[in-house]
């Protein structure tokens, strides 16, 4: 125990958080360009927004919820010392980002059977507030889907190192790290569904 | 050696954070279902910024965290507000 080598799991949760910055000022500044082409073209926006499924957007914001519930709550069961419950709950976790997934390949099919996807020349003809939206909606909810897709990696590879004891009741910063990341992504969809679904 | 200031959040924390979390949403999508005119975006921003702030601090842990990180992220916060307040400015009264 005492032969450890040094540790400073503040930071290496400061680390964490610096890069969750830089994703919070990418994100920020897509939440400038998507309000300054609303402010521009607020009845295009108002009418294409109407088209998004407010259920499948709510259903997938509350997906989300539980899933950031699960890992912050598989760190309580890991400094507990409950190995079996912590990688259970990953796993809920892992389950509902993957249902969030395959809600969003759905809404996305619905959107492209339609013919409404960037750079399709029936959204050309409907206007540019239409191609506005629907280029910023493609953008930001395909890169929210790259980071649900990049963070369930993370977690995955977390639980591998649990499985094999690297991790455990006295070491999870790693734990903590991948979390934070979770509800990072959590964090922004909770600004992004109101913006396309909500707000119309 | 640190064990004592790892603080373990009880489970049931999660799950009121995580019902209140599920209550707002629903508020909010029922909210702006009924037309509130130029309210409604207001509404929706205010209920998204009070769900951020139980992940951030439940969540996110930043409630139990050193002052320094929590300092940090609010100056962060700060600065996105800042920047996005200034350019929606420019263009209202350009």
């Amino acid at each position: 125990m005492t032969t450890e080598i040094h540790r400073d799991d503040l930071a290496s949760k400061t680390g964490m958080w610096l890069f969750l910055f830089t994703e919070m000022l990418l994100f920020g500044g897509l939440f400038i360009v998507y309000s300054v082409y609303r402010f521009r073209n607020t009845a295009a926006f108002h009418l294409a927004a109407e088209e998004l499924s407010v259920f499948v957007g709510t259903l997938n914001t509350i997906l989300l919820l539980i899933s950031s519930a699960t890992i912050a709550m598989s760190i309580t069961a890991i400094q507990k010392h409950n190995k079996k419950l912590t990688l259970i709950l990953l796993g809920i976790t892992v389950i509902l980002g993957i249902a969030f997934l395959v809600n969003k390949y759905f809404e996305w099919g619905h959107h492209i059977r339609e013919h409404i996807y960037p750079g399709s020349p029936v959204l050309a003809l409907r206007g540019q507030g239409d191609v506005l939206f629907y280029g910023l909606y493609f953008f930001m909810t395909g890169l929210h889907a790259l980071h649900i897709i990049i963070g369930l990696i993370f977690i995955c590879v977390i639980g591998q190192l649990i499985i094999k004891d690297k991790i455990s009741h006295d070491n999870f910063v790693l734990l903590e790290n991948s979390g934070l990341y979770w509800h990072l992504v959590d964090l922004i969809w909770i600004f992004l569904f109101p913006l396309f679904y909500l707000i119309t | 050696m640190e064990n004592e200031k790892n603080h373990i959040v009880p489970y049931s924390t999660f799950l009121y954070v995580l019902a209140i979390l599920i209550v707002l949403t629903l508020v909010s999508v029922t909210l702006t279902q009924i037309s509130l005119g130029a309210l409604t975006v207001a509404a929706a921003l205010f209920i998204a910024a009070i769900k951020s702030s139980f992940v951030l601090s439940i969540f996110m842990h930043l409630k139990f965290e050193s002052k320094m990180l929590v300092l940090m992220v609010i100056a962060v916060i700060l600065i996105i507000c800042i920047v996005i307040f200034i350019t929606l400015l420019d263009y209202l009264y350009r």
